[in-house]
C-alpha cells in the first residue's frame, strides 16, 4: 500500500471527540486536552511527533487555548495557531494544519476544537438597551436605540428561520412540516450515537408542538448549547508511508479541504447569505476530490437549525435543484436513504459546542470510513463530506475517503 | 409646538414623507445602508444617496417568539425586496403575527410608528412594513 500514498496527500491519522454534554465540573482545557491526547493515542503517535498545533475555541479566542493545551500535554515549542471563524472555527483549525502540511512546513499536525458554553441560552441579538435619556445617533447606522426586534431579528433561530423561509418562497413543497421532519430525523439518528448530547427520539407532532422559538423553528428544531471537544491528527502522505501497516490502514484521506467566505449578493447586507459560499465551497471540494454528490456515502452538515439543514441539501447538491422538500419527504437523508445526512444526530441532537463542531464532524466521517462507528455505522462507507458554516460568513467543506485496501 | 422627532436609524428620512435612503454605488448600483470604503461588489469608491422605493414584496420572514430580555414578542421579522430591487430588513407591522396572516410574497408598504420619547421629549420613530 505504501507505494500508493502520494507524498503530497494529507491524511487523518488519529481522531477523537468527547461526548458533547454539559460538564460543570470540568473546564475547557480539560476537555480540549482529553481530545488532543485521545487523537494522538488513536493515531499511535506522541506529542513530540507534532510539528504544528491549531486550536479553535470561539468564546475564548483571545485566551491562548492552544498554548494552554500544550501545558497539559507537552510543551514542545512548536508553532501554535489560535483561530476563530464563528461556527466554522473547528474546520478552520483543521484547514490551518492542512495548509501547513501542504506548504511543507509540517509533516504532522494536531487540530483541536473545543467549547464550553454551559447553559448559555439564546445566541445572537442584543438585550434591549436601557433607553438613553437623550436620543443620540451612534454606530454605523446612526441608531438612537437598540434595533434588534424593531428592524428584524438578530437571534440565531430567527436568522436561520428566514434563510429557510426564503428558500420556501422560491421553491414549492417546502413548509413547516418539511423543516420539522429534518429535526425528527436527527433526533432519531442520535439514539444510536453514545457521544450525542441528547439521544432521544421525538415524534413529528412533538417536534411541531414544542415551544415556538422563531417560526418555523420550534425548540426541538434548534441545536442546544453545550460543552465538548474534538481533535484530529493530520499527516502528510510522505510521513504516513513510513508508518506501520496497521496505522496506515486506519488512515483516512483528505481529498478536499476548502474554506470560503461570502461573495457579494444583492441581499447580503440585510441577511447573511449562507447559500452562495456553501455552493462555492462544495463546487471547489467536489472538483478537488474528483467526486460528486452521488458518490457520497454520508454527509455531516451544519444543521444549527432545521431550516438550515434543509437548504444545505440543495447547496451541497444532494437533491435536485429546488428539491430539498421532496428530498426530506422521500427519506433521502435518513440513515437508510440515498445520502445519509447527520447520522451522528447532527448539531440539533449531538450538540454544538461551537469550536468543537467542525472537528467533530470530521471525526464522525472518519469513524464511519474506518468502519468503527458501532451501532450507527453506515455500512460500506468509503466517501464522506463534512460541512460547517459560521455567520459573517465562513464555510468549511472537507471530503474524506477511505484508504485503498 | 409638536415634539421633536428623530429617526431610529439615520437611513430613515422622515421628511417630506418617510422614506429610506441608501448609499448607492455609482458604478454598479449596489445599495448599502451604512458607509463603505469601497463597493463590496465592484470595488468602486464613488457613492451617491438614493431614495428607496416604499413598496415591495415580503421575501422571507420569521415570527419571533423568543428574544433577548426586554424585547416584546411575538413580532414578525421581515426581509423585504422593494420594487426598485433594494433589500431591507425590518418588521412586518399592523399584521397578526401568525403564519396564516403573514404570507410569503405578499405586497407590503413602508410605514413609520413612534417607539417612545427621551427625557427631552424627543420622539424616536421606527419604520416597518405593513400589508397592502
Amino acid at each position: 500500500m505504501a507505494a500508493r500514498i502520494s507524498p503530497d496527500s494529507v491524511w487523518v491519522l488519529g481522531a477523537h471527540m468527547t461526548r458533547f454534554a454539559r460538564y460543570p465540573d470540568r473546564d475547557l482545557i480539560d476537555l480540549a486536552s482529553e481530545s488532543a491526547m485521545g487523537a494522538l493515542a488513536d493515531g499511535e503517535v506522541a506529542v513530540g511527533d507534532i510539528d504544528v498545533l491549531a486550536c479553535g475555541a470561539l468564546f475564548q479566542a483571545s485566551g491562548a487555548v492552544g498554548q494552554r493545551i500544550q501545558k497539559q500535554i507537552g510543551q514542545t515549542g512548536v508553532p501554535v495557531y489560535n483561530v476563530a471563524n464563528a461556527c466554522a472555527t473547528g474546520a478552520t483549525a483543521i484547514r490551518t494544519v492542512i495548509m501547513a502540511i501542504k506548504a511543507g512546513e509540517a509533516r504532522m499536525g494536531l487540530a483541536v476544537g473545543a467549547e464550553q458554553m454551559g447553559k448559555m441560552g439564546l445566541l445572537g441579538g442584543g438585550a434591549a438597551k436601557k433607553e438613553k435619556k437623550v436620543f443620540e445617533p451612534s454606530g454605523r447606522y446612526g441608531a438612537v436605540t437598540g434595533v434588534d426586534g424593531r428592524l428584524g431579528t438578530e437571534t440565531m433561530p430567527g436568522v436561520f428561520a428566514q434563510a429557510g423561509m426564503a428558500y420556501a418562497h422560491d421553491h414549492d413543497g417546502v413548509g413547516f412540516e418539511q423543516f420539522a421532519r429534518v429535526a425528527y430525523k436527527n433526533h432519531l439518528h442520535s439514539t444510536l450515537n453514545p457521544l450525542a448530547q441528547y439521544q432521544k427520539e421525538f415524534s413529528l407532532d412533538e417536534i411541531m408542538e414544542s415551544p415556538m422559538m422563531s417560526y418555523p423553528n420550534t425548540l426541538l428544531m434548534c441545536c442546544p448549547t453545550g460543552d465538548g471537544a474534538a481533535a484530529v491528527v493530520l499527516v502528510s502522505g510522505e510521513r504516513l508511508a513510513s508508518m506501520p501497516a496497521h496505522v496506515r490502514k486506519r488512515a483516512v484521506k483528505v481529498s478536499a479541504s476548502v474554506l470560503t467566505s461570502d461573495p457579494f449578493t444583492e441581499d447580503c447586507h440585510v441577511q447573511p447569505d449562507v447559500n452562495t459560499l456553501t455552493r462555492n465551497a462544495a463546487d471547489q471540494a467536489y472538483e478537488a476530490a474528483g467526486v460528486g454528490p452521488d458518490d457520497l456515502d454520508l454527509v455531516e452538515l451544519h444543521d444549527c437549525f432545521a431550516t438550515a439543514e434543509l437548504i444545505h441539501y440543495d447547496n451541497l447538491g444532494l437533491c435536485e435543484p429546488g428539491g430539498a422538500g421532496e428530498f426530506i419527504d422521500s427519506g433521502g437523508p435518513f440513515r437508510d436513504g440515498a445520502t445519509p445526512v447527520n447520522v451522528s444526530g447532527g448539531l440539533i441532537s449531538k450538540g454544538h459546542p461551537i469550536g468543537a463542531t467542525g472537528v467533530a464532524n470530521v471525526f464522525e466521517v472518519t469513524t464511519h470510513l474506518r468502519g468503527e462507528a458501532g451501532d450507527r455505522q453506515v455500512e460500506g462507507a468509503s466517501v464522506g463530506l463534512a460541512h460547517v458554516i459560521g455567520l459573517a460568513s465562513a464555510c468549511g467543506v472537507h471530503i474524506l475517503e477511505k484508504a485503498a485496501a | 409646538m409638536a415634539p421633536a422627532r428623530v429617526p431610529l436609524v439615520d437611513y430613515l428620512h422622515l421628511e417630506p414623507e418617510p422614506h429610506l435612503v441608501a448609499n448607492e454605488c455609482r458604478g454598479c448600483g449596489a445599495r448599502f445602508f451604512d458607509r463603505r470604503n469601497a463597493c463590496a461588489r465592484c470595488g468602486l469608491t464613488d457613492f451617491a444617496p438614493a431614495e428607496v422605493a416604499g413598496a415591495g414584496e415580503l421575501r422571507a420572514y420569521t415570527i419571533v417568539h423568543r428574544a433577548a430580555p426586554g424585547i416584546p414578542v411575538p413580532f414578525v421579522s421581515a426581509i423585504v425586496c422593494t420594487d426598485d430591487g433594494t433589500w431591507v430588513r425590518s418588521n412586518v407591522v399592523n399584521c397578526d403575527p401568525t403564519p396564516d396572516a403573514v404570507g410569503l410574497g405578499m405586497r407590503v408598504q413602508l410605514t413609520t410608528y413612534p417607539i417612545g420619547a427621551d427625557d427631552d421629549g424627543t420622539e424616536a420613530v421606527a419604520f416597518g412594513y405593513e400589508p397592502v
